[in-house]
């Protein structure tokens, strides 16, 4: 008598593909064999970008971090480099972010609280005071204002003597997501990606390697986007600046190499490595279509680790081990630089003590635990070959969607993706209160706790009280008719849709504020209108 | 006769762009049968106080996320005893650490719904203290 067979539960991971309780080299045969995979370092890059990967370099550490003023954020930054960390990823303040001065009486309030806060270039010599730049790659989380804080880092790297030429860098200067997600867009769409466009041009020709943008799915999934809607709503991103870039004259080869990607991986671990592994064959699939002959231009360079919408409140210690897995997931994808959630992030800005933490995660996996000596670990078995392959195909199915609807920026300038990914969010918000979809301490696991584990990093008004009179100081002390001259040029310049990045420099030197120059560019462009759609 | 609908407006105040949960609370409750206005981002007290007066909400409800609702709620709750809206019930919702809550509640607020909050319980909530 042959054994009853019980039924087996049918699964689906996020992205919508069903998971078999064992997967053969058949099943990697049916879904396209390995056509796709090649070899790291080679064309479609699906096992990485570098043929030996962290065992030449491991990835860059590059926590988030940014509070208070200038002054405080330069001791944050001077105490993750003396912790090892090799990069610096910057937070700004909102009023920063959305292109306000520190004393606008809409930045009541929030001078200085979620990140540092910057008025001109002053504000750039003194956070980066000390910091050797050639040494340590620096990161602007930055997107509505983001022309004038690229032209405030090149400025101020030019001061200090270093050759534009060489210098790296990135922004993160991703305008199409802020209207969907994070909402620091300051101009109307279409002239928000003309100002990308114009860091592009600008950067390819005076500071050829700096990274104008990185392009982020990590926001989109955050509002909502499952894992291949993530990779495939950031890949039209991408190609909408490249279109935007190659209508104006420029080649693909010029730019495409300097594009870098941000990217999510809270959720199923499989998931999300083969979310990657597919990402990068499908971006060189769409960067070679696009007309790039050079190798280098199709390679998907990526920051990951952050997963925020995969933390809790709720027993605020798990995070710890949420953020080992996600730098665990990380490595196991290839990932050119690493910024992990801190486990307080649920709360708060990260305090040293988290930050510190993170920091311990990542170096544990260089040094301990083994995870530098192999390129794609992963690669191989048959759940990940196959997984790797339908996700590829999920995602390149979303962007044709996506194409035959009108484009990705019609559909955002309609708020239609806004829509759509809000549904999703709330979708999933139901599936956790009622338990179909776990979350550990949230509806699996529950305690009755205080708020008490977590140390707050306090938010301080003097400190915000101190940058208001830095700010009245540099408008004193500053050559009054030089920063007049460059932003009356700065306007001309936006009315003629010249690119403005040379004219931003000079009002940068000429110590003008975010303020100004925002102000100046919305008197032409305008100011983006949310559309309100459910 | 149908009874009139509750009117509830879920502003973002200040500068946080963080709309997701703002979103998801304002379709729970369009399923959950109220009527509501969403105001999108960077709303100023002023504006929220105006909103609230002009449609003639029964609820006041914030999402804030980034930190400054302390400041903001100040801001505001002169703006409601000045517009006469103190009858209205005044909900937060968001990054609100508790250590914050009772100082929100002496400026009027009347529920806090901090991240983890269920759907049902904001409905219920504002059921038990508002009858059309």
């Amino acid at each position: 008598m042959t054994k009853q067979q019980k039924p087996i539960r049918p699964v689906l991971n996020e992205s919508g593909i069903a998971i078999k309780p064992l997967y053969t080299e058949e099943d990697v045969a049916a879904s396209g064999g390995y056509a796709m995979l090649g070899k790291p370092g080679e064309f479609p890059y699906t096992r990485g970008i570098h043929p030996l990967m962290y065992r030449e370099r491991p990835w860059t550490m590059r926590q988030y971090a940014g509070f208070g003023n200038p002054v405080d954020t330069n001791k944050r930054f001077k105490f993750l480099v003396e912790n090892g960390q090799t990069g610096l990823n910057v937070a700004f303040d909102l009023p920063t972010q959305i292109g306000l001065d520190s004393d606008d009486p809409l930045a009541e309030g929030e001078v200085g609280r979620v990140g540092m806060a910057i008025d001109s270039l002053r504000d750039f010599e003194i956070a980066f005071d000390g910091i050797d730049l050639d040494r340590i790659t620096v990161s602007l989380t930055i997107n509505g204002a983001a022309a004038i804080l690229i032209a405030m880092y090149l400025a101020m790297a030019e001061k200090r003597g270093y050759d534009l030429k060489r210098l790296r860098g990135t922004a993160q200067n991703d305008i199409l997501k802020e209207f969907i997600g994070r909402g620091t867009w300051i101009y109307p769409v279409r002239p928000s990606i003309k100002l990308v466009a114009d860091t592009i041009e600008y950067c390819a020709q005076h500071a050829p390697k700096y990274s104008p943008v990185s392009i982020c799915g990590y926001h989109i999934r955050e509002s909502g986007a499952n894992p291949v809607q993530e990779m495939a709503y950031a890949f039209c991103i991408g190609k909408a600046y490249i279109r935007e870039c190659v209508a104006r004259g420029l080649s693909v080869d010029d730019f495409a190499n300097r594009l870098s990607f941000n990217f999510n991986v809270f959720g199923n671990i499989f998931e999300q490595v083969c979310k990657f592994r597919a990402g990068r064959s499908l971006w060189a699939k769409v960067v070679k279509e696009a007309g790039a002959k050079d190798p280098e231009s199709m390679v998907m360079r990526m920051i990951a680790g952050g997963g925020g919408g995969g933390l809790t409140q709720e027993q605020p210690e798990i995070n710890i081990v949420r953020g080992a897995y996600y730098a665990l997931i990380s490595a196991l994808s290839g990932a050119q630089t690493m910024a992990l959630c801190c486990f307080d992030e649920a709360y708060t800005i990260p305090t040293e003590y988290a930050q510190r933490i993170s920091l311990r995660t990542m170096q544990l996996l260089i040094e301990e635990m083994g995870l530098c000596e192999t390129v794609d670990p992963l690669g191989g078995s048959f759940y990940v070959e196959t997984m790797t392959n339908q996700m590829r195909t999920k995602m390149d199915e979303i962007m044709a969607e996506i194409e035959a609807q009108g484009g990705i920026v019609d559909l955002v300038a309609q708020g239609i993706v806004q829509s759509r990914v809000s549904q999703q969010a709330y979708d999933m918000q139901k599936a956790i209160e009622e338990g179909r979809f776990p979350k550990l301490g949230v509806n699996r696991y529950r305690m009755d706790e205080e708020e008490k584990k977590v140390e707050f990093h306090p938010y301080r008004e003097e400190d915000a009280a101190l940058q208001r009179k830095s700010l009245d100081r540099v408008r004193a002390e500053r050559d009054q008719a030089a920063a007049a001259k460059a932003l009356a040029r700065l306007e001309a310049d936006a009315k003629a849709n010249r690119n403005v990045m040379p004219a931003i420099m000079e009002a940068v030197k000429a110590y003008a504020t975010v303020g100004e120059m925002t102000r100046c560019m919305v008197g032409v462009f305008g100011r983006y209108q949310e559309p309100i759609r459910f | 006769m149908s009874q009139r609908k509750i009117r509830v407006l879920i502003a973002k105040p200040g500068l946080d762009g963080h709309d997701q949960g703002a979103k998801v609370v304002v379709r729970a409750l369009m399923d959950a049968g109220f009527e509501v206005i969403y105001t999108g981002l960077r709303q100023t007290p002023e504006q929220v106080a105006a909103a609230a007066r002009d449609e003639d909400v029964d609820v006041i409800g914030l999402s804030s996320l980034a930190g400054s609702h302390l400041p903001f709620c100040k801001r505001l709750a002169g703006l409601i005893r000045e517009n006469k809206l103190a009858d209205k019930t005044w909900l937060v919702g968001g990054n609100i650490p508790a250590h914050d809550h009772d100082a929100l509640k002496a400026l009027g607020v009347h529920g806090i719904f901090a991240t983890g909050a269920k759907f049902t319980d904001i409905a219920a909530f504002i059921r038990e203290r508002v009858k059309p």
